[in-house]
């Protein structure tokens, strides 16, 4: 039975975080935390795959007598929660394996160890939770566990002011959220996932519950423009702990969203799809191209994890135009684009964050401008990382292209829809997102070529060591997913049929029947993609030219000083920096979209000062929206500040007045 | 016929008691309010004792025992003994002005037929006329809170707003005693603990006018 196994690993869990608390000053806590997650998180994998290999198995569901004594604590396993269970518990088995190493460098190990596992069973509990009870519950519970590990390193400042905002954001998500339980459960209604399942709501209902969801998934996942959060608070915590938040955490408010607008709200109407196709087209172009412009490793690797929630929103948003049309095929082929880049990124996102926390725990640094040529010094890492850059940037043979070439072939059907609004709008997003695609591709270039190509720019970085056995396996797994994802994407797909099947009534035609392991989203005359040719193709024809290159060229040995361009004693910080090699793009678009300005300060000649050269980059969401809401709410609060210090009676009065007012209100009520 | 006999009388009670808060409301001197007091609080024993009767309960007798023995008896009788040991029973109580205060008790009493009328349509007429009257009481002891300035007569004014509550409940079929008994001890108690303020303040600000404590505060009106 999937679900008991899964409750047993929630369990196993919740138990080895008490556990953490019990022995967290012991020296080998650390170990026997992390394995035991490692171990608890497989099984939940497996369970979890097995539900969804056995693909016509029925929904499997369990009551624990917890929580409100009329409703208890519902669970329950479909086809979606399967899916998810398994993007989870890989991502908190590979962050477990690889912390079984990285853990060892941690200073506060009992500030982290008690929380990493709270976290890894919050997250299953969200996507177990049959009821609106249990799931908010878990939410909540997966909100605070993450706030914890992020407050770990509680001495920067930094770090307390992103906890701070990621506590404010966090309840803010569940707030709405709550509401939309609410709005979904009605006046009388009950408010267990059957009920909510069975009696989808009215249209002006549906509309606010969707806005809603948009919203409270939205600020946990990272939409813009209510992603301020999470380039703060992903990077703060430790970095096993950033690649679970960024890798897995996401996803689970992308399991959230799906859960509330695909299974509650019933049919979709055409206009649906507008705003998650807005939001997630603004997120995947500003989300990279705010990445784009950071100096420091994990907080690009933040940001660019807004890049990709964009992503998946757009295809989640095409499934909604799609299926509120009654083109199911090619709904599907949206939704199943969606879930692959759910599990695809949660796959490189975790990777990068890993090869991040490598570099971090072997130079201490991670800002660019202080890192570089790595790759001589950690050279598995470097390969790692480089693995990851290319997955993300979407490049073949890698799992990255297979899930963004599957959501362009769902925008290259939208000329089907019959609205003529949509068949503008689709492309439009369609040119973001290629758009987007290509800047990652830029962003991952720099990423990968500051910190591991070029000499290093300082001591820490020319001083460092590859990282050890633990961390290295932790990475090689998710390499290799990567790659067999890429290369064999139909039986990744096959897997997420019965989930299109479960959401929207249809799915992908069988991938495994299609000969030389292509795979064929629509029809054969239309596209189809053969990875495992492309890889080949690009295996032999780099070795060839390998071979060519050897063979051709002149033997004769030239040595000559590196970087003499006029330069013959350069330092390295004569090296094109990550700075410069951003500033095109920023000139391009950096005006207007971060109000990017550039000051140069050249002292009159005969002056002794250093010239210099400074950006200011502001993110808009926190000029136009945030710091308006602050100030007015400090406003308010001065106003009624006066009500502090009022005389006792004055407050009587007001209490009275307070009283007579809803008598008032009580009596005229119609 | 007899129904009708013990719905009248009643009503006539409960009536009265609204009665006497307009009375109450009008005082100036503190010795004419708490003799009012004591008699809204007789009026009260009364009106408990007959739904005692009428709905056949004994324990509302001892309710109403109690409404009797300590607010209109010993609570009176101390707060007499606190003004005379205070010195102010000569004092006149700056009221806000008295005819304004009784068209807006009227207008309250009005807002309390008009919403328990409203919200009760399907309950028994006898629970809903009282509810309508315990909810004047009780607004009417809250506008004499407001518009007091001496604490003593604050503390009257809170008494009869609790009268209120107890008509309420007793109309109410099936308050259990011992609700009844912790709510008439708490209110002893809250009796006790301002009787020992007032002497407090008038210890350290030699007066029990209210507004002295504003002014102590910084903020006078």
């Amino acid at each position: 039975m999937t679900i008991v196994a899964s409750l047993w690993c929630v369990g196993a869990f919740l138990g080895l975080s008490i556990v953490a608390v019990a022995c967290a000053r012991l020296s080998a806590a650390s170990a026997i935390v992390y394995a035991g997650c490692l171990i608890a998180s497989t099984v939940g994998l497996s369970a979890g795959l097995e539900h969804l290999i056995a693909a016509s198995a029925p929904p499997q569901t369990l009551q624990l007598p917890l929580g409100l004594p009329w409703l208890g604590a519902n669970f329950r396993v479909d086809m979606l929660s399967a899916f998810f269970l398994l993007v989870v518990n890989l991502g908190g088995a590979a962050a477990s394996l690889f912390a079984l190493g990285y853990g060892q460098h941690e200073q506060a190990p009992h500030r982290v160890l008690p929380f990493f596992a709270a976290f890894l069973a919050g997250m299953n509990l969200v996507v177990l939770a049959d009821d609106a009870f249990a799931f908010l519950l878990s939410w909540e519970f997966m909100s605070l566990a993450s706030w914890a590990l992020v407050m770990a390193h509680d001495r920067e400042p930094e770090n307390l002011q992103a906890g701070y905002i990621y506590l404010l954001m966090a309840s803010f998500g569940t707030v709405a959220l709550l509401l939309a339980f609410g709005l979904l459960a009605g006046p009388g209604g009950s408010y267990a996932f059957a009920d909510l399942r069975s009696h989808p709501p009215s249209d002006q209902v549906a509309a606010a519950v969707l806005a809603l969801a948009l919203i409270g998934t939205g600020s946990k996942a990272g939409l813009v423009p209510l992603h301020v959060w999470l380039p703060l608070a992903h990077p703060a915590a430790p970095s096993h702990v950033s690649a679970l938040m960024s890798g897995v955490m996401t996803k689970v408010a992308v399991y959230a969203f799906v859960r509330i607008v695909f299974s509650f709200l019933g049919p979709p109407e055409s206009w649906w799809c507008v705003p998650v196709l807005v939001a997630g087209g603004s997120s995947a172009v500003l989300g990279v191209l705010y990445a784009l412009n950071q100096g420091d490793l994990k907080k690009l690797l933040a940001y660019s994890t807004i890049d990709n929630i964009g992503i998946i929103f757009i295809g989640l948003g095409l499934a909604l135009a799609f299926q509120a049309n009654d083109l199911g095929q090619a709904a599907a082929l949206a939704m199943t684009a969606a879930l692959l880049h759910v599990f695809n990124h949660s796959l490189f996102k975790s990777l990068l964050f890993f090869g991040a926390g490598a570099v971090l725990g072997a130079t201490g640094e991670r800002d660019f401008e202080r890192l570089g040529g790595l790759i001589h010094t950690m050279p598995v890492t470097a390969f790692l990382f480089l693995v990851a850059s290319v997955a993300i940037c979407a490049l073949p043979p890698l799992n990255g292209f297979v899930s963004e070439w599957l959501t362009f072939q769902a925008v290259l059907i939208s000329p089907q829809l019959p609205q003529w609004g949509l068949r503008f709008l689709v492309p439009a997003i369609g040119a973001l997102l290629a758009l987007a695609a290509a800047l990652a591709a830029a962003c991952f270039v720099k990423a990968f070529g500051f910190a591991f190509l070029g000499r290093a720019r300082s001591e820490a970085a020319k001083q460092a060591r590859e990282t050890d056995a633990f961390s290295v396996a932790g990475m090689f797994c998710l390499a290799g997913l990567c790659a067999f994802a890429g290369i064999l994407p139909g039986f990744i797909i096959d897997r997420i049929a019965p989930v299109t099947q479960l959401l929207l009534d249809s799915r992908l035609p069988v991938q495994a029947d299609v000969p030389w392991l292509s795979i064929i989203p629509i029809s054969q005359s239309r596209s189809s993609y053969n990875g495992l040719l492309v890889f080949v193709f690009i295996l032999i024809s780099s070795l060839g030219a390998i071979e060519a290159i050897h063979r051709l060229a002149s033997r004769r040995v030239r040595r000559a000083p590196a970087w003499d361009c006029g330069f013959p004693d350069a330092a390295p910080s004569t090296q094109y920096s990550a700075g410069s090699f951003v500033q095109p793009l920023r000139r391009v678009y950096g005006t207007l979209i971060f109000l990017a300005r550039e000051t140069v300060r050249m002292p009159a000649p005969g002056d002794t000062a250093p010239a210099s050269f400074r950006v200011d980059i502001q993110d808009l969401a926190w000029r136009f929206i945030y710091t308006p809401i602050v100030s007015s709410v400090n406003i308010v609060a001065d106003r009624l500040n006066y009500l502090q210090y009022m005389t006792i009676r004055r407050y009587l009065a007001l209490v009275f007045s307070a009283l007579i007012f809803l008598l008032i209100v009580l009596a005229s009520w119609p | 016929m007899k129904h009708d006999f013990f719905f009248d009388v009643a009503h006539m009670l409960a009536g009265g008691l609204v009665l006497v808060s307009f009375l109450m409301l009008y005082q100036d001197r503190l010795y004419a309010l708490i003799n009012v007091f004591a008699l809204h609080a007789f009026v009260l024993a009364l009106s408990v004792a007959w739904q005692a009767f009428i709905q056949d309960a004994p324990h509302l007798y001892v309710t109403a025992v109690i409404a009797l023995g300590f607010k209109a008896i010993v609570i009176p009788v101390a707060l007499h003994r606190i003004v005379e040991r205070l010195g102010i029973h000569r004092e006149i109580e700056t009221v806000v002005n008295i005819g304004v205060t009784m068209l807006g008790g009227i207008g309250l009493v009005a807002l309390a037929m008009v919403v328990m009328l409203r919200v009760t349509p399907t309950a028994d007429a006898l629970a809903r006329e009282d509810l309508a009257f315990a909810l004047s009481v009780l607004l009417l002891g809250l506008l004499m809170m407001v518009t007091r300035r001496n604490a003593v007569s604050q503390v009257i004014g809170f008494m009869s707003l609790e009268n209120g509550l107890i008509l309420a409940a007793t109309g109410a079929k099936g308050m259990p005693l011992v609700v009844e008994i912790s709510v008439a001890f708490s209110v002893l108690i809250a009796f006790i603990v301002i009787g020992i303020f007032l002497f407090r303040i008038r210890e350290r600000f030699d007066t029990v006018d209210l507004q002295a404590l504003d002014s102590f505060r910084g903020d006078s009106e």
